[in-house]
C-alpha cells in the first residue's frame, strides 16, 4: 500500500514538522545554489564563447532566461499551494503560497531589468513593446495583485485565502494573456527581433544555463524555506512549540 | 415564558463549539440546544464571542471545531438558510429604500410567512404611516423596529437576534418580547444576545454562557 | 415551509439595485463626466492634429471608458457590506451565484450603458470616422459587461480589507490587459479596412465563458473575503 505518502505529506504539512524538515534542508539548499551558481556564471561569463552576432553582450541571457523560467515556475507552484490551501485549508500552503509570491516577483523583476539592459546594445532602446517582455510586465503586476491584496486584510490568514483566490484566477488568466498579447504584436509590427532560437544554441553555452536554472531552483528553496519558517513562528507565537524553541535560543 | 416541555424536538444543537481567530481561541467549547419552542439568553461579558456566535449559527463564519447539528442532522449551509433569520449590529436596511421597499426585498429574496403581508408587519411593529419613509429618515428606534419587522415576514423558525433591546424604548421592549412570545408559542426557536446581566427578557429563559 | 422561487427573488434584486442608483443619479452621471473631461484632455495634450486624433481615437475611448468604470467599480458592494444588506443577502436561502450575477447585471445597466450611449460623442470629439462607429459600439457592448464581470470578482475579493481603489486598479490591470487588446484590435482593424470580426469573436467568446463563470467566481470570492 502507497499510504506513507499522504500520511507523510500530512504529517510534514503541521508546522512546528515543517519548521525542523525547512531548517535542515535550507543550508544545504543555500550552499547548493550558490555554488552551482558560480559554476554557471564562470561557465557563461568565461568559457563560452562570443556570440558571432551579439558579441558579449548576449551573455546577459545566463541571467535572464534563468529567471524568467523561475518567474513562471514560481507563480504554478503558487498556484498550486493556493488550490490546496483553498481546497484542504492547510495552513502551510497558505503560508508557502504567500511566501512565493515575492521570490517571484523578484525573479521577474530581475528579468524586465535584465532584458532591457539586453535591449538596449540589441534593439536600440530600453524597452521595446515585444510579446515576451509585456508577458513578463503582466506578470509582475500579476505578483504584485496577490502581494498587495494579502496583505490588505486585517486577518492573515484571510488575506492568505482572498490572495490564492487571485493567484488561481492570475494562472487562468497567463495564457490568455500570452495569446493575446502575441496576437496584438503581431497586428502591430513592430521591432520584434527573434534572436534567442534555441537551435542556435551550442553546448557550451547550455550547460552553463541549465546549471543556472538547477541553482536558481535551490536558491527558490532556501528562500523560500528561510521565509516560511519565520511566518510559521510569528502565525503560531502563542503555541507551545514556538515557546520550546523560544526557550532554548535564551538558553544559548 | 411558560416551560417548554422536553418531548419539543430539538432545532440546534452544539457539542464542543469551538472558534479560533488567528489562533487565539474566541470562544468554546459550547455545548447547548435549542429546542423547538425555546428562547435563550446568550449571556457574556463584551468580547466573549456572543456575536461571532450567532454569526457562526447563522452561517456567515466558518465552524472551527466542534458539531453543529439542526434538526438532528449535521448542520448544512443549504439546508439551513432560509430556515433561520439573523438581525444583527447592521440591520441589513438601504437607507435610500422606504421601509415597504426594503422588506419587499427581503420577501423577495425570503417568502413569507403564510397569511403575512409587508404592510401588516409594519403595522405590527408600529410603524404604520412611515411605510414610504425612507429609512434614512427613521429614527434609531424606528429602524430597528423595520428590521424586526422582518422577523414577523419571513418564514423562518430559528430567530438569531443580536442585542435585539438596543435603541429601543419602554414600548419597543415590550414589542420585542410580545414577538417572541409568539414565536416560541407557535412552535419556532430564538437565540437571543445580551451583554452583561441586562436581559429585559420576562420569565426564566433558557441561559447559554460564554464562559464556562 | 416553502422557499421563496428563484425568479421573484432575481427580479427583487435588480429592482432593489436600479432603485437605488436612481435614488442616487448623480453618481450615475460621475463616470459619464469623467469619461467627458478625460476625452477633451486629448486634444489639449497632442494637439489638434485630425490625423493624430483619429490615429488615436478608438484606443483612447476604451481606456478612458475602462478607467471610468474601474471609478465605479469600488462602490459595487460597499454600501451593501457597511449596512449589513450584503449578509442578509448572503444568508437568504438563494443561489449567491445567481443573486451576484444580477447585482452585476444592475452595475452594468447603471454605470456602463450610459458611457456606451455617450461613446459615438466621445468618439466623434476625437474624429473617429463615422464608418467605424458600429465596430467601436460592438465592441464596447461586449468588452463592457466583461470588465463589469471580472470586476465584480476582484471586488468581492477585497469587500473584507481596508479599502483600497488603487489596489483594485493593480488587481484588474492583468485581467482587462485581454480585453482591451481585442476590443481596440477590432477597432483598429475596422478604421485600415481589414476585417475586425475575429477579435470581436474572441471578445464574445471570452464574455459567454465569464458569463458562466464569473459570477460563481464572484460568489466564491465573497465567501472566502467575508470568511463564510
Amino acid at each position: 500500500m502507497a499510504n506513507w505518502i499522504p500520511l507523510w505529506v500530512h504529517k510534514l504539512s503541521s508546522p512546528p514538522n515543517f519548521y525542523r524538515f525547512a531548517g535542515t534542508l535550507r543550508p544545504w539548499a543555500l550552499v547548493l545554489a550558490l555554488l552551482l551558481g558560480a559554476v554557471a556564471l564562470y561557465g557563461g561569463l568565461v568559457l563560452a564563447p562570443a556570440d558571432y552576432q551579439q558579441g558579449d553582450a548576449y551573455r546577459i541571457i545566463f541571467i535572464h532566461v534563468p529567471c524568467a523560467w523561475m518567474g513562471l515556475f514560481i507563480y504554478g507552484v503558487m498556484a498550486v499551494a493556493s488550490f490546496i490551501s483553498l481546497v484542504w485549508r492547510i495552513k502551510l500552503a497558505e503560508v508557502v503560497a504567500m511566501e512565493s509570491a515575492p521570490i517571484g516577483a523578484a525573479f521577474t523583476f530581475i528579468t524586465l531589468v535584465t532584458g532591457s539592459l539586453w535591449g538596449k546594445p540589441m534593439w536600440g532602446t530600453w524597452w521595446t513593446w515585444d510579446a515576451r517582455l509585456t508577458s513578463e510586465l503582466v506578470l509582475l503586476f500579476l505578483y504584485l495583485g496577490v502581494i498587495g491584496l494579502y496583505h490588505s486584510f486585517e486577518d492573515r490568514r484571510q488575506g492568505a485565502r482572498a490572495a490564492a483566490f487571485l493567484a488561481i484566477i492570475g494562472i487562468i488568466n497567463v495564457p490568455i494573456v500570452h495569446f493575446s498579447v502575441n496576437w496584438w504584436n503581431t497586428l502591430h509590427q513592430g521591432s520584434t527581433v527573434r534572436i534567442l532560437g534555441p537551435s542556435k544554441m551550442s553546448s557550451e553555452m547550455l550547460w552553463p544555463l541549465l546549471t543556472m536554472m538547477v541553482a536558481t531552483k535551490f536558491y527558490y528553496i532556501a528562500s523560500l524555506f528561510g521565509r516560511v519558517r519565520t511566518d510559521l513562528l510569528s502565525m503560531e507565537s502563542g503555541k507551545d512549540w514556538v515557546r520550546q524553541i523560544a526557550a532554548q535560543e535564551s538558553q544559548r | 415564558m411558560t416551560a417548554t416541555p422536553d418531548a419539543a424536538p430539538i432545532l440546534l444543537e452544539a457539542r464542543a463549539l469551538s472558534y479560533y481567530r488567528q489562533d487565539e481561541p474566541v470562544f468554546g467549547p459550547l455545548d447547548f440546544s435549542v429546542r423547538a419552542g425555546e428562547v435563550a439568553l446568550i449571556e457574556g461579558d463584551n468580547g466573549s464571542g456572543k456575536t461571532t456566535l450567532l454569526r457562526i449559527l447563522a452561517g456567515l463564519l466558518h465552524v472551527d471545531d466542534g458539531e453543529l447539528h439542526w434538526r438532528g442532522r449535521p448542520w448544512r449551509r443549504e439546508e439551513h438558510l432560509g430556515d433561520t433569520v439573523f438581525l444583527g449590529h447592521h440591520l441589513g436596511l438601504k437607507s435610500d429604500l422606504s421601509a415597504r421597499e426594503n422588506l419587499q426585498v427581503a420577501a423577495g429574496l425570503y417568502g413569507t410567512r403564510c397569511g403575512r403581508h409587508v404592510d401588516g408587519a409594519l403595522a405590527d411593529v408600529g410603524l404604520a404611516g412611515y411605510e414610504d419613509e425612507p429609512v434614512r429618515r427613521l429614527s434609531a428606534g424606528q429602524k430597528k423596529r423595520a428590521a424586526l419587522a422582518r422577523l414577523l415576514l419571513l418564514p423562518a423558525t430559528l430567530w438569531l437576534l443580536d442585542e435585539p433591546y438596543a435603541n429601543l424604548d419602554r414600548t419597543g421592549i415590550d414589542l420585542v418580547n410580545r414577538l417572541l412570545a409568539e414565536h416560541s408559542s407557535s412552535g419556532g426557536a430564538v437565540l437571543v444576545t445580551s451583554h452583561g446581566a441586562v436581559s429585559f427578557l420576562h420569565g426564566e429563559p433558557k441561559r447559554v454562557r460564554m464562559h464556562a | 415551509m416553502s422557499h421563496a422561487p428563484l425568479a421573484p427573488a432575481c427580479a427583487a434584486v435588480l429592482r432593489r439595485d436600479l432603485t437605488l442608483a436612481w435614488r442616487r443619479r448623480g453618481d450615475i452621471a460621475m463616470p459619464v463626466l469623467y469619461a467627458l473631461i478625460v476625452t477633451t484632455l486629448f486634444p489639449f495634450a497632442l494637439g489638434p492634429e485630425d490625423a493624430l486624433l483619429q490615429r488615436i481615437a478608438g484606443g483612447a475611448v476604451l481606456v478612458t471608458m475602462l478607467l471610468a468604470m474601474l471609478l465605479a467599480l469600488d462602490a459595487m458592494f460597499r454600501s451593501d457590506i457597511e449596512d449589513g444588506s450584503l449578509e442578509q443577502l448572503m444568508l437568504s436561502p438563494q443561489p449567491l451565484a445567481l443573486m451576484m450575477g444580477m447585482k452585476i447585471l444592475a452595475h452594468w445597466i447603471t454605470t456602463a450603458l450610459p458611457l456606451i450611449i455617450i461613446a459615438p460623442l466621445l468618439a466623434g470629439m476625437l474624429h473617429l470616422p463615422a464608418a467605424v462607429m458600429p465596430v467601436l459600439i460592438y465592441a464596447l457592448l461586449l468588452a463592457t459587461p466583461l470588465l463589469s464581470l471580472l470586476g465584480a470578482v476582484l471586488v468581492a475579493l477585497t469587500a473584507g480589507s481596508r479599502r483600497s481603489g488603487m489596489l483594485l486598479a493593480l488587481m484588474l490591470l492583468p485581467l482587462c490587459v485581454p480585453v482591451v487588446i481585442f476590443a481596440a484590435g477590432a477597432v483598429a482593424a475596422a478604421q485600415q479596412g481589414l476585417p475586425w470580426l475575429a477579435p470581436i469573436a474572441w471578445l464574445g467568446a471570452a464574455l459567454a465563458m465569464a458569463l458562466v463563470l464569473a459570477p460563481l467566481a464572484c460568489a466564491a470570492a465573497l465567501r472566502i473575503a467575508l470568511d463564510a
